[in-house]
C-alpha cells in the first residue's frame, strides 16, 4: 500500500501581539492509499490548522516553522509554466505555482461552513468551470460545464441548477456543491473540516453517507476533521486525538472506541451522549484547555488529568506504541 | 422581487423625491430671500421699472400660480428666463452643460480607475511601506481643496514646464469641431478630426486630472478597506484552495465583491462631483455649468440660478437612480 501522505514532525504557530502560539506541535501521521483518518479534538486543538497546512494554506499570521509534508502524485502534473513529476512530492518545498497546481486538483478541501464558502456572485457552474479551466486553461465552458452536471447529477442536484447561484441552494446543497468542486479534479486526498457541523443531523447523515460513497467510488483518501467521535465511529479507519497541538492518541477505530488508552480520549468517549444508554450519567472534563502562548510544563493535559502523576508535570510523555495498535502520549504507559 | 418590479417601484421613488426637491428650490429663492426681482437691483430703483420687469418674469402673479407656471414649465423642459437677458435659461444652460458633461465623465473615470488601482494595489501590499504610501495619498488628495491642487497643476505643467494648456477648453486660433454633442473630444471623435481631438484631450487633461484626483482619495479607501474585508473571506480562501490564480482571486473574487460598494459610491460622489467641478471650471476658466452658476449668483440673475440649481438636482436624482438600479442588476441576491 502507498502512503498517500505522510507528515513529519510539522510545527506551525501563530505570532500575536500576546505571543507565539503553536497550534500544531511535533504532528507526525501516515496516511495510507484509500483510508479515512479521522481527526478530533477540542475547538482550538489544531485540527483546522493542520487540514490547512497540508495545502500550505494556513491564515494569516500563521506560519508553517518546521517539519515536511511529503505528498504522493501518481501521475505527473504538466501545465504551461512547468511540471510535478509523479511520486513523492515535499509539500512545503513547492513554489506558489507548483502548490496552485497541487491545491483542488490533488489535494481538496472542505470547509466547515458552506454558506460562506461559495462566491455570491458567481453561479455554480462558473465555480465549476473556473477550477477546471485554473488546471487546464485549454477546457471550453461548455465542456466544463458538462462535466459540472455529470458531478451534480451524482450528489443528487439537478443538472438545470448550475445556472443558479449559491443564496438560491439550502446548505445540505450548497455543502454537496461544496463536494462536487473537491472531486470535479479527482483529487487523490480529500481533507474535509466539520463538513457537517452547520447542517441538522438528518442532512449531516445523508452527506456522510454519500461521502462514504463518493470514496469507495472514487478511491478517495480522506482526513475527516471533525469534533462529532460518533460520525468517526462510522467512517474513519483510524482516529487521531489532538489535544493542544499535539497528537494524544492515534489508533484504528475499534481499538480506539473500545480500548481508548489515553486520558484524554476516554474523557472524550464519556462525554459523547449515547442514545441506547440513556441514564448514563454524562461526564464532562473539567477545567478548560490551557493557553497555548503559556502552556503548562510536563503533559500539557495534566492539570486537567485525574490520573496525573508527579512526573507529568515536569515531563512531557513521548509518543509511544500502545498495546492496542496505536500511539499514545502519556505517562501511564511505556514504564515497567 | 424580480427586477423589473424593482425597477419601477425605485423610478417611482424618484418622483416625490425630485418634487420635493423643485419645490425646496422654489421656496428658498422666493420665499427665504423676499422679493428676488428687488434683489436684482441691487439699488433703489423706480417702482415703474420693477413692475415692467416682474410682469416679464411672470413675477407679479401670486406666489401660488408663479410656482405651477415653474413646475409646468420644467415639465417640457422649459426653466423660464433668464432676468439678466431675458433668454430662455435652458438655452444658456444646453450651451454650457456639455463642457461640465465632459469634464465630469473624465473625472470620474480618471477617479475610479486610479483609485481603484490603488486600493487593489495597497490591499495586496497590506500593512507594507507601499500600503502606508498610498493610503497617505488618499488622504492628502481627500483633504486638498480643488483649486489649491488645480493650480499646483496648472504651475508645473502650464508654467513651469509648458506642455499643457492650463486655461479654457479649446485653442483659440483654431475652430473647434463641428457640434454635435457640445463635447469637443467627443465632437472630434465623431468627426474623426484627429487634430480638434488632440488638442480638446490637451486641454481636458489637467482639470479631469485636478477634479479625479481629489475624488480618487474616497476610491482608494473604500476598494482598500473592502478588498481587505473580502480577501479575509471564507469564499477566497475556498477559492485559493481550488487553486484558482492569483488574478482570477484577486479581481474575479475580491474585486468582483467589492464593486457593488464602489458603484454605490461612484452614485453618492455625484453631488460631490458637481461640487468639485464649479470650482475646477473656475480654476481653469472652463464655460460650463459651474461658471454659469457662479456668473449667475454675480448677477444676482435668481432665475438663472434656479433654473442651474435644478438641473443639477435632477442630474444627481438621475444617476443615483441608474446607480442603484444598477447595483440591482449586478447583484444576484438582489436581482432575484
Ligand atoms: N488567525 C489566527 N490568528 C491567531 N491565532 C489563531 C488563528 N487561527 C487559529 N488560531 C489559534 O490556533 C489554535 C488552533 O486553531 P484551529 O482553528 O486550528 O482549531 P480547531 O481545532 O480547528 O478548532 P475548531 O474545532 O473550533 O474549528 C487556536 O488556539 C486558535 O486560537
Ligand atoms: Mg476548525
Amino acid at each position: 500500500m502507498v502512503d498517500v501522505l505522510r507528515i513529519k514532525d510539522l510545527i506551525v504557530e501563530y505570532t500575536t501581539q500576546r505571543g507565539t502560539a503553536r497550534a500544531v506541535d511535533r504532528v507526525s501521521l501516515t496516511l495510507g492509499e484509500n483510508r479515512t483518518l479521522g481527526l478530533a479534538g477540542e475547538s482550538g486543538c489544531g485540527k483546522s490548522t493542520l487540514g490547512r497546512s497540508l495545502m500550505k494554506l494556513v491564515p494569516y499570521p500563521g506560519k508553517i516553522v518546521s517539519g515536511d509534508i511529503i505528498l504522493n502524485i501518481d501521475h505527473d502534473i504538466t501545465w504551461k509554466k512547468g511540471t510535478i513529476k509523479k511520486g513523492d512530492v515535499s509539500i512545503l518545498e513547492l513554489n506558489d505555482d507548483q502548490l496552485r497546481m497541487i491545491r483542488g486538483s490533488e489535494i481538496a478541501y472542505i470547509f466547515q461552513d458552506p454558506m460562506t464558502s461559495l462566491n455570491p456572485m458567481l453561479s455554480i457552474g462558473k465555480h465549476f468551470i473556473q477550477i477546471q479551466q485554473a488546471h487546464d486553461p485549454t477546457i471550453e465552458d461548455e465542456q466544463a460545464l458538462e462535466r459540472a452536471k455529470e458531478v451534480l447529477e451524482s450528489l443528487g442536484i439537478l443538472a438545470e441548477r448550475v445556472d443558479d447561484y449559491p443564496h438560491q441552494f439550502s446548505g445540505g446543497m450548497r455543502q454537496r456543491v461544496m463536494i462536487g468542486l473537491g472531486l470535479v479534479l479527482r483529487p487523490r486526498l480529500l481533507i474535509a473540516d466539520e463538513p457537517t457541523t452547520s447542517l441538522d443531523v438528518i442532512v449531516e447523515a445523508q452527506i456522510l453517507e454519500e461521502m462514504a460513497e463518493l470514496k469507495e467510488k472514487f478511491n478517495l483518501t480522506m482526513i475527516l476533521i471533525t469534533h462529532n467521535l460518533g460520525v468517526l465511529a462510522q467512517t474513519a479507519d483510524d482516529v487521531a486525538i489532538m489535544y493542544t497541538g499535539r497528537l494524544a492518541e492515534l489508533a484504528p477505530t475499534e481499538a480506539l472506541f473500545e480500548n481508548p488508552q489515553h486520558p484524554y480520549t476516554e474523557a472524550l468517549l464519556q462525554s459523547v451522549p449515547d442514545v441506547t444508554k440513556p441514564d448514563k450519567k454524562l461526564a464532562w472534563i473539567p477545567g478548560a484547555p490551557p493557553d497555548l502562548v503559556n502552556p503548562p510544563d510536563g503533559c500539557m493535559f495534566n492539570p486537567r488529568c485525574p490520573f496525573a502523576m508527579d512526573i507529568c508535570k515536569q515531563e512531557e510523555p513521548p509518543l509511544i506504541q500502545s498495546d492496542t495498535g496505536g500511539l499514545v502520549a502519556c505517562h501511564l504507559y511505556g514504564r515497567s | 422581487m424580480s427586477l423589473r418590479s424593482y425597477i419601477i417601484g425605485r423610478v417611482l421613488m424618484t418622483i416625490p423625491m425630485v418634487m420635493f426637491l423643485l419645490t425646496l428650490v422654489f421656496i428658498i429663492l422666493r420665499v427665504i430671500p423676499g422679493d428676488p426681482a428687488l434683489l436684482h437691483f441691487e439699488k433703489n430703483v423706480d417702482p415703474a421699472t420693477l413692475e415692467a420687469f416682474k410682469q416679464r418674469l411672470g413675477m407679479d402673479k401670486p406666489i401660488w400660480e408663479q410656482y405651477f407656471d415653474y413646475l409646468g414649465g420644467l415639465a417640457v423642459g422649459d426653466l423660464g428666463i433668464s432676468m439678466q437677458d431675458f433668454a430662455p435659461i435652458s438655452e444658456h444652460i444646453a450651451g454650457r452643460f456639455p463642457a461640465t458633461l465632459e469634464l465630469t465623465i473624465y473625472s470620474i473615470i480618471f477617479a475610479v480607475l486610479f483609485g481603484v488601482a490603488l486600493g487593489v494595489k495597497s490591499s495586496k501590499t497590506y500593512d507594507r511601506p507601499t500600503d502606508h504610501g498610498i493610503r497617505l495619498f488618499g488622504i492628502v488628495t481627500y483633504a486638498i481643496p480643488v483649486f489649491f491642487l488645480g493650480m499646483i497643476l496648472q504651475f508645473i505643467f502650464g508654467i513651469w514646464l509648458q506642455v499643457l494648456p492650463v486655461n479654457g477648453r479649446f485653442d483659440p486660433h483654431y475652430a473647434p469641431p463641428t457640434r454635435i454633442t457640445g463635447m469637443y473630444t467627443i465632437d472630434a471623435l465623431l468627426t474623426m478630426n484627429t487634430f480638434a481631438l488632440i488638442i480638446a484631450l490637451r486641454y481636458i487633461l489637467l482639470p479631469s486630472i485636478t477634479l479625479g484626483t481629489v475624488l480618487c482619495g474616497i476610491f482608494v479607501r473604500l476598494t482598500r478597506t473592502n478588498m481587505l474585508e473580502t480577501i479575509r473571506m471564507d469564499f477566497v480562501v475556498a477559492a485559493e484552495a481550488r487553486g484558482l490564480s492569483d488574478r482570477v482571486i484577486t479581481y474575479g473574487y475580491a474585486l468582483r465583491n467589492a464593486f457593488l460598494p464602489i458603484m454605490t459610491m461612484i452614485g453618492l460622489q455625484f453631488a460631490a462631483l458637481l461640487a468639485g467641478a464649479v470650482l475646477t471650471e473656475t480654476t481653469f476658466n472652463l464655460l460650463g455649468l459651474g461658471t454659469y452658476l457662479i456668473d449667475r449668483i454675480n448677477h444676482r440673475d435668481y432665475t438663472g440660478i434656479q433654473g442651474t440649481v435644478v438641473v443639477f438636482g435632477i442630474l444627481v436624482s438621475i444617476v443615483t437612480l441608474v446607480m442603484d438600479i444598477l447595483y440591482a442588476y449586478l447583484d444576484p441576491r438582489i436581482r432575484l
